[in-house]
């Protein structure tokens, strides 16, 4: 490893690897509950060619590679199960092109949300990309890598399918485009042809290192507003949902529930953001979504809810720092979360698994969904927050979690940028010829197996 | 350790690294040397990992304490308003762990040592503390309204002199009452405490106590947004309850006195906000009501300002360590950088440790020609008729 080490330190410059004990004390870990594993090394490289550098090393060597970006996954993700480089992407953060014309940004994988976000508020505020709500210290190349959501899903669906175009160095070194960028100079759409993204999305990095991508923009209309509306009966939401929708009014639609306050205890909200270039086109719009749920406000089982000021400000930030905060609420600094993506008519029965496994273990919890496209599907979150300095705390967490992906799956659901473990899960109910495909175009793409080992494996 | 029960509450979500806007690494240490290491949940994660006695001391945890400039960027941009106004002071703590097991950075060693064998981090005699007022017929202190405070680099660095100049001749010239204790000023501690040696900084803190009292000392005009926080803000908790002002705070009810020149062509100027004076005290407008007195001043702020301003990295005991010096991703040069995207011609700063940092880093980035920088006393003293 001392060689390895030697060999990136030529690549990247001394200053940016490190095998000190801090640096694998604290890139063994993620803000979430699985146990830390420590790499022998972090590199920050600066350049696709520096990245293409260290892979030939890694496959020389025969090190694990562990891409990471703003490391905020949650689920273990970016540890090193297996040792060897987490390839910290953070320095590769530059903005390279934004058209206006066809809406779409061109930015190194290290980008964050946030920079991307002040960028174009800045140099070009009729555009917005769809910001989710981790915080904006978080990366575009990690949260389209591992099929995203966020504030203009219910227009433009997971932020994989935002994806224009990528640059990945594949796990043997070479540099290769997919989209139109592979022949034509414009990052516009990934049609018409054949459509390779496929083989970088949602595979938790075994399968290469993206260093650029373009993302889809939108209009970024002046003014934005939150209609809430309540409910009682979590069978309903699916019909509220699929009324809303049909509206196409929506940028963003949320449901949310959570036992406190106990006001809101047993209340299903369903949060519908949209934007409009008038003060008449925003009326017409919520005119719109009122009239959709008349049914529901007309029997009395629903309303719309008011909303003080500062509620609504927090319900239109983009990202919501009070989700944030959910790691608090034990004081203890820690939450994760299952993502079922599932389809709309699941809510209610995901609903009534929300509460029943956080009972049975005694903790708290907060239960949500962002609704992807026009009802398309939904990403239902089951929130646990733990105290990270009580092991019991955090061990109730592990096995609520644990319960909710075995539970999602069993209904019908896949559990989103899943644990180790949880990827496990999945593989037993995956088709066999699914999973055999996966192997063998990851034995094509990585004959060396260096490219986050322990992830999407049996054992 | 203290504030050692906020440690695990840290999520290491990373609004800390951030500004308000987003709009790039705020943190400068993060900035700098880019490991999550390096960030302020990082350190929280870090420090835990100490206590609990799965990381050792070592001279990379040292200089990962010991480069937090404490700007106070984590504490005004942390999403956990339960505990975020201890984040710094944990920090301080953990630096203080490594004073205790002897564990600091050499730079920092030698900092505390000249402090303690000189009273001052130049080595240099203290008779020679009073010079850089020369010539300028400033009387020792007795019982004028104000002692006027001119810190150690206020004191012994050329730039730090200049400034100190220009702002006390100003202050004569428009008939504020002050005297300066010259050979007789001692160091503020400011950085003493924010580098964690808390023995050090209690002891210093009650010898100017000792000191400003005996000569009758009930106000203060500080040169350096460090002394006047720690004489503002700390040295209440050891009996020294005085009037403190920054210079800004006291030129500010002054702008009347000015006979400024006519403006023939308008001059562009943005102002660096000293973390010490901003984010720390929330004193935002008093530099900037005072470029807006001056005639033909045309101000604008960087794209980071105010409690979003980035720090030059002179901060928390760096000015004298130099941990964030050097390379294109230093603080202070990303600072200069970002000063010469205004158009400005003048970085108008109000701290010595700041003209210090940002003046050499204009040079390290060849912008000489484009800009340059002033203090507030400087630039009036410039458009004066």
């Amino acid at each position: 490893m001392e060689e390895v080490y030697k060999q990136l330190a030529d690549i990247v410059g001394e200053q940016y690897v490190s095998n000190h004990q801090e640096e694998r004390f604290i890139y063994a870990r993620d803000p979430g509950t699985m146990e830390p594993r420590e790499p022998d090394m972090v590199v920050m490289p600066n350049t696709t060619e520096e990245v293409r550098k260290i892979v030939l090393v890694a496959n020389e060597k025969g090190v694990p590679i562990v891409p990471m970006g703003g490391g905020l996954v949650l689920s273990g993700l970016t540890r090193a199960l297996k040792g060897g480089i987490i390839l910290d992407m953070k320095r590769m953060n530059r903005i390279i092109e934004v058209n206006e014309s066809s809406r779409y940004a061109l930015v190194e994988a290290g980008t964050s949300q946030g920079m991307l976000q002040a960028y174009l508020k800045k140099h070009h505020p009729s555009l917005k990309h769809s910001v989710p709500d981790a915080p904006p210290i978080a990366t575009i190349g990690g949260n389209v890598l591992i099929h995203g959501s966020g504030h203009l899903s219910a227009a433009g669906g997971f932020h994989s399918e935002m994806l224009n175009g990528l640059e990945v160095v594949l796990p043997t070194g070479e540099v290769a485009r997919v989209g139109s960028c592979a022949t034509s100079p414009y990052w516009f759409s990934r049609s018409p042809l054949p459509d390779l993204a496929g083989l970088f999305l949602g595979w938790a990095g075994t399968t290469g290192i993206a260093t650029k991508l373009a993302i889809k923009l939108f209009p970024n209309l002046p003014i934005n507003d939150a209609d809430v509306f309540v409910t009682e009966d979590p069978e309903i939401v699916p019909d509220i949902i699929s009324r809303l929708t049909r509206t196409q009014v929506a940028e963003d639609m949320m449901a949310a529930m959570a036992p406190k306050p106990e006001w809101l205890h047993g209340l299903q909200m369903t949060i519908v953001n949209y934007g409009a270039e008038t003060k008449r086109e925003l009326t017409l719009k919520r005119d719109l979504l009122r009239e959709s749920v008349r049914k529901y406000t007309d029997e009395k089982v629903g309303g719309f809810m008011p909303l003080p000021p500062d509620m609504k400000g927090r319900f239109i930030e983009a990202p919501q720092r009070s989700l944030s905060r959910f790691a608090d609420v034990r004081q203890g600094g820690g939450f994760e979360y299952v993502g079922g993506i599932m389809p709309i008519e699941l809510f209610a029965k995901a609903y009534r698994v929300g509460i029943e496994i956080p009972e049975r273990y005694g903790i708290t919890y907060a239960l949500g969904a962002r609704i992807v496209g026009l009802g398309h599907c939904m990403m239902f979150f089951f929130a646990y927050p733990f105290n990270r300095a009580d092991k019991n705390d955090v061990r109730n967490a592990q096995k609520a979690l644990e319960d909710t992906n075995e539970a999602v799956l069993e209904m019908g659901g896949i559990p989103w940028k899943a644990e180790a473990p949880a990827q496990k899960q999945i593989i037993k109910k995956m088709d066999h010829n699914t999973f055999a495909l996966m192997n063998r175009l990851r034995e094509v793409l990585d004959p060396n197996g260096i490219m986050n080992p322990g992830n999407w494996e049996v054992d | 350790m203290e504030h050692s029960e906020i440690l695990h509450r840290c999520f290491r979500c990373g609004f800390c690294k951030l500004p308000d806007n987003y709009l790039d690494i705020n943190c400068p240490s993060y900035l700098k040397y880019r490991f999550e290491t390096y960030s302020p949940g990082g350190r929280m994660w870090l420090l835990r990992g100490l206590l609990e006695g799965e990381i050792k001391a070592s001279p990379r945890l040292g200089e990962i304490l010991f480069s937090c400039a404490a700007c106070g960027n984590c504490v005004d941009h942390c999403v956990f308003p339960k505990f975020k106004d201890d984040l710094l002071d944990a920090f301080i703590a953990g630096r203080g762990e490594l004073v205790n097991e002897g564990a600091i950075p050499p730079m920092a060693r030698d900092y505390f040592k000249a402090i303690q064998s000189y009273g001052n981090p130049y080595k240099l005699p203290e008779a020679e503390r009073g010079n850089w007022a020369d010539g300028l017929g400033i009387e020792p202190y007795k019982d004028q309204e104000y002692l006027f405070f001119a810190g150690c680099v206020g004191s012994y660095d050329e730039r730090g002199q200049k400034m100190a100049r220009a702002v006390a001749s100003l202050l004569k010239d428009w008939g504020v009452s002050f005297g300066i204790l010259g050979a007789d000023e001692r160091c503020d501690g400011n950085e003493v405490k924010a580098m964690g040696e808390a023995g050090l900084f209690e002891m210093i803190a009650k010898q100017n106590i000792e000191k400003f009292k005996e000569v009758g000392v009930s106000k203060i005009i500080a040169l350096s947004p460090h002394a006047y926080h720690a004489m503002k803000n700390e040295y209440p908790k050891f009996g020294g309850l005085f009037q403190v002002s920054h210079y800004s705070q006291v030129l500010v009810g002054l702008m009347g006195k000015g006979k400024f020149a006519s403006a023939d062509k308008p001059l562009r100027v943005t102002f660096h906000d000293p973390c010490y004076l901003g984010r720390h005290n929330k004193e935002y407008m008093s530099p900037r009501m005072i470029l807006g007195a001056i005639p033909g001043i045309e101000y604008v702020d960087m794209a980071r300002a105010m409690g979003d301003a980035l720090c030059c990295g002179g901060g928390g005991g760096n000015f004298f360590t130099d941990m964030l010096g050097g390379g294109v991703d230093a603080p202070s040069r990303v600072r200069v950088r970002e000063a010469a995207d205004t158009g400005a011609e003048v970085l108008a700063v109000a701290c010595p440790k700041c003209a210090k940092m940002l003046e050499d880093a204009i040079k390290a980035e060849d912008l000489d020609e484009k800009i340059e920088v002033m203090d507030l006393a400087e630039i009036i003293k410039s458009r004066t008729a």
